[in-house]
């Protein structure tokens, strides 16, 4: 298929662009396969480039032959475009509607962009499970890495290399994954270096009503414990919720199957539920009533900080249980691709240092969400402006970019990387030039050979310039479990990405930077001191002969 | 001080877990002082009796007596007791000892602070109001002293030195204060001198349903006469329009815009002092909640209407600095008595018209004119004598609250902190220092105030560093001297570190406040390291490149900052609490294992899960009957099949 077929007028003239907190701007439209294009065709006016992939969902209306095109994109921006010819307003509506509705992966922008920019630490070859499983072959030889799944047969959201214990062996391993949720069989998804307990997530067992068993998945996660020890399974689902799936062939496990872990039931929500959260957040934040009373109960009947609250809950009891309690976690939901990496990547955060440094955040990404198999491709179709009825969208990830914000406002010191580090993630798993978020598994990346036609994220944002402007100037690395609060006075409203578009924020970044000012003036002053000793006690030395006679 | 009574082994229990901490209990004349006995960690809290609003003994429970006592500045501390009689002793001492009779037995009278006469003196004259005034270009050619309340014989609840337009005769001021609820009749509190436009301030006028009162009319004939920028003058009535309307009924009203000529009437709908108390109760009730969820937080923070207040204030504030600096007009404001949403709202305009009371010194100066001069009741308001229940209200918490929200919206533009708005705050209740005893400026004067107590804001500005913003930017104030906030709803946020400040686990475990103060410390320490290596350098014939030339330095010390502000610590000595700060390095506040015997109580608490309130982990496996499903809760694990 030609883009051309779909863009019936690639260019309108006399266009005026209006953007909240920003001068409004006229000039000439241009669609693109790709790309939404204003320009003014002046010096110094900032040009609009929009990704089709970014827009939401678009409204138009018209006054006399004055066409108006409301765009509302999944970064939560909405821009109006006035287009003058109620024809062209029809065509580059309709243009922008098939556009940015493209069902295809490989007619995305990332199969047609080309970096600018040389390539020089490639992405796709920074996080494999290889070099983690070196890292933990370092503390432990209790796990093997399996290759059970190499043709992604066994479990198609896993990927093909998979941490498992030593002692459980490639048959056992299928025989768990035919009794676990599509196929997701309990793997290693933390090593806690301080006690040696560890945190694994799976997909609910296939029980049923009827209380099927499977030897080899209870033999496969009793492997995890040390003799004598107990551990807790972390059901993210209510046991109600629970109950309910065993009717549908899914289940939890039963304590006699499993009489060495115990069972705790959290309330975590299911994706479509989430979907509908977000929506009213946004509807929340858009409104220009200026009414308090009408603010405050339309953000709690959001509910989107009481599913905050929840996840981060849900995470910091994950944590309890390995640092304080000394014991080992499993951690499923339904379908282990949501709410259980919710909570085993937040977990790491609270108890791993090495999660809160940039590199250390990407692997975390990578391990606990794009080759854990979370479905971004499903997940992120669309945002908080979709109107049709809502398929598999989730601000799944988003929620977990917001609980890691709070951890974030609560230990500003403790992290590398800043909130814009946060929000640019949250805007490239929605839209991006980037193949990274692509997909919903590995084994769909591997046969998109994102790896050989793509640019990975990673490339682009670990390039120096770019790292600039999402480092904390406050980070000084702290090496302990970091426990956030998570009492509702503690938790905040992101008004970063939520009410971005929303408010001016000069006075905020100005603040900001001031404050990276004063620290980076401190840094000067210290290396100057150090300069100035250095010198001093080689003067003295050389001196020291002299004087000495 | 003179002890009245010791209890040892006193259960201090924690507000939102089920911990609890071990300890002795001391009544002295002055303070209830709280000392733990781990030797150790040994934490103290000591709780001036002026702060406790109400002492409540539950019923005896098997571990003994237990003692809730709620104070003014939020804190909320419940013993529990051994021995009933003793708890009964406490119980009624406190009683007694925190309802004083006369102002003779306000803490203030025997605070002493080991300074001389002279010190005291100079303390109580860093603040000048009539300095302040010529700040602002008054007297001038259109507004001049008057004397005739010199006596306070026109009105008793203004100060001596008012400001009126010159045309404005002695027979009109009489006349027109005879109308006016109180003898309050208007004068000038703030004078924008680069549209000569003026912000006068009065009570209600005793219009009933149509009496009308030529002085009066005059009165404001002449304000508006004093603006020669305007035809006309904003009458802002700030309160609702229902509760002007019966006042009507009562011989009072409101300006009736037929009578007056050039005035433009204005209702604002801030709610009465009786609303905004009963407000407050509510939102500390939602806050004060255990296990509180999201939904009980948000419905129960709507349900208080706080920040719906809040956001009136801010709103009439950013209606008069609007016409005052956009329109040019000059404004006169009045509620029923004029002394509490009129000073909300004179005070917080001027605070967005002019830099300078957005800083340390210029704040106090805004306090001292708006509210204590003026008359704002804080004996009555604040609770410090004589108690009437129905005269309470947190009109002055929330004009503090409104500068914090203007903080949150403009980091650089104070040139403080909230630490100083929360420690001001402490002191309007604490009655240790004299500014804000008594209901006026006459009721002071016959105090003696001057002669026997001390000045806060001597004692703040001694300690000014603590208070200080460190982004804060005098050049963002010159090109941007009038603030403009939005008012969008969602720029309102609950404000956690004043109604929860001594709920440490909930407070961010690492400051970037303090963060940066903490820098700024270090830079000058760095700055003088630098100049001492030169010197020495120079000995030695090497010259050295001058620093970095393009950060300015700023001259600022810091002494360790007070522990009483968020952390909710008692007052040490300074060298206690150089030692304690000494102890504490940045990161460690989240250090989850620190054994007890390390490090103060503030490197351990709020850092360990169970405080957090994910739950508690029960015990051991094993019991026989052990149920399946274990449930956590905030803080308490509850075991559910």
């Amino acid at each position: 298929m030609e883009f051309a077929e779909l863009i019936k007028t690639p260019r309108v003239d006399g266009v005026v662009l209006h953007r909240p907190f920003m001068p409004t701007v006229e000039g000439t439209l241009c669609l693109t396969g790709h790309h939404l294009i204003l320009s003014s065709r002046q010096d110094n006016t900032e040009e609009l480039w929009l990704l089709h992939a970014n827009i939401d969902s678009t409204e138009k209306r018209f006054v006399g032959s004055l066409g108006t095109i409301i765009v509302k994109c999944k970064d939560l921006r909405v821009i109006q475009l006035d287009i003058p010819g109620m024809e062209e307003c029809l065509n580059i509506a309709s243009s922008i509607e098939a556009l940015s509705t493209l069902d295809s992966v490989s007619l995305m922008y990332p199969f047609f962009y080309r970096p600018l920019f040389e390539v020089i630490e490639d992405g796709w070859q920074l996080f494999v499970p290889e070099e983690a499983f070196k890292d933990l072959e370092s503390m432990t030889d209790e796990w093997r890495l399996s290759e059970v799944n190499k043709d992604f047969s066994v479990c198609p959201s896993y990927p093909s290399l998979l941490t498992v214990p030593k002692d459980i062996d490639d048959e056992s391993l299928c025989k768990a994954a035919s009794f676990r949720h599509g196929g997701r069989f309990p793997v290693l998804s933390y090593y806690h270096k301080k006690n040696g307990m560890v945190m694994m997530r799976a997909a609910q067992p296939l029980t049923g009503t009827n209380g099927r068993r499977c030897k080899e998945d209870e033999k496969l996660i009793n492997a995890t414990l040390c003799a004598g020890k107990r551990g807790y399974i972390i059901d993210t689902r209510t046991i109600a919720v629970a109950q309910q799936a065993k009717a549908r062939g899914g289940g939890f496990e039963q304590e006699a199957n499993y009489p060495q872990w115990r069972r705790i039931h959290k309330a975590i929500e299911r994706s479509n539920v989430l979907q509908e959260s977000l929506i009213k957040l946004v509807e929340a934040c858009n409104d220009q009533s200026h009414s308090m009373d009408r603010w405050l109960s339309k953000l709690e009947a959001s509910n989107w900080q009481s599913n905050v609250k929840e996840i981060l809950t849900t995470a910091c009891l994950a944590a309890q249980c390995i640092d304080r309690e000394g014991a080992s976690v499993l951690v499923h939901g339904t379908e282990g691709t949501d709410s259980t990496l919710q909570v085993t990547s937040l977990a790491q955060i609270i108890l791993d240092p090495a999660c809160r440094t940039i590199r250390g955040f990407e692997a975390l990404i990578e391990r606990e969400w794009l080759q854990a198999g979370h479905p971004f491709h499903q997940r992120c179709a669309q945002s908080a402006y979709s109107n049709g009825k809502p398929r598999s969208e989730a601000p799944v990830f988003l929620l977990f970019l917001d609980c890691v914000w709070q951890i974030l406002r609560q230990f500003p010191c403790s992290f590398q990387f800043n909130e814009n580090f946060l929000i640019m993630l949250f805007e490239h798993a929605y839209a991006s030039q980037f193949s990274t978020f692509l997909g919903n598994s590995v084994a769909e990346r591997v046969k998109l050979l994102l790896s050989q036609k793509t640019v990975s994220l990673w490339s682009w944002v670990n390039r120096p310039q770019e790292l600039e402007r999402f480092l904390n100037p406050l980070y000084e690395p702290n090496n302990l479990v970091i426990w956030p609060s998570v009492a509702p006075q503690s938790l905040l409203l992101w008004e970063g990405v939520f009410l971005r578009w929303n408010r001016s924020t000069k006075c905020l970044d100005e603040a900001y930077q001031e404050m990276a000012h004063i620290i980076e003036y401190n840094k000067e002053l210290q290396n100057k001191v150090n300069s100035l000793r250095r010198q001093l006690a080689q003067l003295e030395t050389e001196d020291s002969p002299l004087q000495t006679p | 001080h003179t002890h009245i009574y010791t209890v040892e082994q006193v259960k201090l229990l924690d507000r939102f877990s089920n911990k609890s901490v071990t300890g002795t209990l001391h009544l002295t004349a002055t303070h209830l002082i709280f000392v733990e006995s781990n030797s150790t960690s040994a934490q103290e809290i000591w709780i001036l009796h002026h702060h406790i609003a109400s002492v409540e003994k539950l019923s005896l429970t098997t571990s003994g007596c237990p003692l809730l006592i709620q104070c003014r500045n939020f804190r909320l501390v419940h013993f529990v007791i051994p021995r009933e009689r003793d708890c009964h002793d406490i119980y009624s001492s406190l009683l007694r000892l925190l309802r004083p009779v006369s102002y003779d037995e306000l803490y203030a009278f025997s605070y002493n602070p080991k300074q001389n006469d002279q010190e005291r003196e100079e303390g109580w004259q860093l603040i000048d109001l009539a300095a302040e005034f010529e700040r602002m270009g008054v007297p001038c050619d259109q507004w001049q002293l008057t004397d005739v309340n010199r006596e306070y014989k026109v009105c008793k609840t203004y100060p001596r030195d008012l400001y009126v337009p010159i045309t404005a005769s002695k027979p009109i001021i009489v006349g027109s204060s005879k109308f006016r609820s109180k003898g309050r009749f208007p004068v000038l509190t703030y004078f924008y001198q680069e549209k000569k436009a003026a912000v006068c301030r009065c009570s209600q006028p005793l219009s009933g349903f149509s009496a009308r009162c030529l002085e009066d009319e005059h009165m404001l004939q002449a304000i508006s006469k004093a603006n020669h920028n305007s035809r006309y003058i904003y009458v802002m009535d700030t309160r609702p329009k229902l509760n002007a309307l019966a006042n009507r009924a009562a011989g009072k009203g409101y300006e009736n815009e037929d009578n007056y000529s050039n005035i433009r009437f204005q209702f604002v709908g801030i709610e009465n002092i009786h609303v905004m108390r009963g407000s407050l109760q509510k939102l500390l009730e939602v806050v004060g909640t255990r296990s509180l969820s999201m939904t009980d937080y948000l419905v129960g923070l709507e349900n208080s209407g706080w920040l719906r207040h809040i956001k009136a204030i801010m709103d009439a504030a950013i209606f008069l600095a609007k016409a005052v600096t956009v329109e040019g007009a000059s404004v006169l404001v009045h509620c029923s008595d004029g002394w509490d949403r009129t000073a909300q709202v004179c005070a917080l305009g001027s605070l967005l018209m002019d830099p300078y009371y957005r800083t340390i010194k210029g704040f106090m100066v805004l306090i001292e004119k708006d509210w204590i001069s003026f008359g704002h009741k804080f004996a009555d308001r604040c609770d410090q004598l004589d108690p009437d229940p129905k005269e309470v209200s947190p009109i002055f918490t929330q004009f503090l609250e409104c500068v914090w929200q203007l903080t949150e919206q403009f980091p650089q533009a104070f040139e403080f902190s909230e630490w100083f708005l929360i420690q001001i705050h402490e002191h309007v209740h604490s009655c240790q220092f004299g500014n804000f005893l008594g209901n006026s400026q006459r009721q002071r004067e016959d105090l003696q105030l001057k002669e026997r107590t001390y000045s806060l804001w001597a004692h703040l500005l001694s300690e000014k560093q603590n208070y200080l913003n460190p982004l804060f930017s005098p050049s963002v104030a010159e090109s941007h001297p009038v603030l403009e906030p939005s008012t969008q709803a969602y720029h309102f946020k609950f404000w956690r570190n004043m109604y929860n400040q001594y709920d440490r686990s909930m407070h961010p475990r690492q400051s970037i406040l303090k963060h940066v103060l903490t820098l700024q410390e270090s830079k000058r320490e760095l700055e003088g390291t630098v100049q001492a290596l030169k010197t020495k350098l120079q000995k030695f014939g090497v010259s050295t490149s001058p620093l970095k030339p393009q950060t300015p330095p700023r001259e600022r010390s810091l002494p360790p900052r007070p522990q009483s502000l968020i952390l909710g610590a008692p007052l040490l000595s300074r060298k206690e609490v150089q030692q304690e700060e000494d102890k504490e390095v940045f990161g460690e506040e989240a250090r989850e294992d620190a054994p007890a015997s390390t490090g103060g109580e503030r490197t351990v608490e709020g850092s360990s899960a169970t405080e957090n309130g994910y739950g508690e982990l029960m015990g051991s496996f094993g019991s026989k009957n052990e149920p399946g499903v274990v449930t956590l809760e905030f803080g308490v694990a509850r075991m559910t099949c």
